[in-house]
């Protein structure tokens, strides 16, 4: 975790010295406003809303990179991202568009082994 | 509103900049890990927004404010969050202060200009990404709209 702290404050310095935030605030603004409830945004909000989600980039990717398996061959790929989303309680949230990917061998298998129990049952 | 759903994406080129700082160097971000990652943004974005919604809501007001979004991350347990964003709005509002009177200025002459013309480029703001004065010039015209409402 060290690791990531010292990414953030080079991050920080880095982006101190040009602009402070990279991704478009209209963009975020635009998704912020689809949900129904929200009627209005401040410009702090706004920017805060903004920085946070580059901040969630950077650790989403870092996180799932030191558990994942990819660390040997240098790669990171979606299975390394489903198992942080299961795996880690803040991105819990995340299940849902991360799903854990399953070969269709395997889900027939446990199918198969639901149904012997459920029989054994009767 | 957005009237594409595709509105609602983050675009891939920054997400993949972001992704390529936080790395070390010379890791491979498969294509599909990108994609689930900008798509993780997007919800993230939401969940932030509803968080934030809920202690605006609850404070009777309609605005949502950096109160709320900070509230909102120690809520969804991104505390280490908070440390680098209040920085990060200091060195912001700061910037915002010394550009006030220029992008005023700016403003002045830009309603100057035919109405049609400024709508124009607020459609295309998401796109221009090079523009920082600009687009902050119009998001500041944006949120005195919001105060009058």
């Amino acid at each position: 975790m060290s690791s990531l702290e010292t990414n953030s404050v080079k991050d920080d310095q880095a982006s101190g010295n040009k602009k402070t935030i990279s991704l478009p605030i209209s963009r975020v603004r635009l998704i912020m406003k689809s949900s129904p409830d929200v009627s209005s945004i401040n410009q702090d909000a706004l920017f805060l809303t903004t920085k946070a989600t580059e901040l969630f980039v950077q650790h989403l990717a870092l996180s799932s990179f030191n558990n994942g398996s990819g660390k040997d061959t240098n790669t990171l790929s979606y299975s390394d991202l489903a198992n942080t989303a299961q795996e880690t309680e803040t991105f819990h949230f995340l299940t849902d568009i991360l799903p854990k990917k399953i070969l269709a061998r395997d889900y027939l298998n446990s199918l198969e082994q639901m149904q012997e129990e459920e029989e054994a049952d009767y | 509103m957005a009237e594409r759903p595709e509105d609602l994406n983050l675009p891939n080129a920054v997400i993949t900049r972001i992704i390529k700082e936080a790395l070390p160097d010379g890791v491979n971000v498969s294509k599909e890990a990108r994609r689930a990652i900008s798509q993780a943004a997007s919800v993230f974005v939401l969940y932030a927004t509803s968080c934030a919604n809920n202690f605006a809501m609850k404070a009777k007001r309609k605005t949502l404010n950096a109160g709320d979004v900070l509230a909102a991350m120690e809520e969804m347990e991104f505390e280490r969050f908070l440390e680098p964003l209040r920085e990060a709005l200091e060195v912001y509002k700061k910037g915002q202060k010394g550009k006030k009177e220029v992008s005023e200025q700016k403003r002045k002459e830009k309603e100057k200009k035919a109405n049609s013309e400024n709508d124009k480029s607020r459609e295309d703001e998401g796109e221009e990404e090079d523009e920082p004065m600009e687009e902050e010039a119009e998001n500041e015209a944006e949120a005195e709209e919001e105060v009058e409402n």
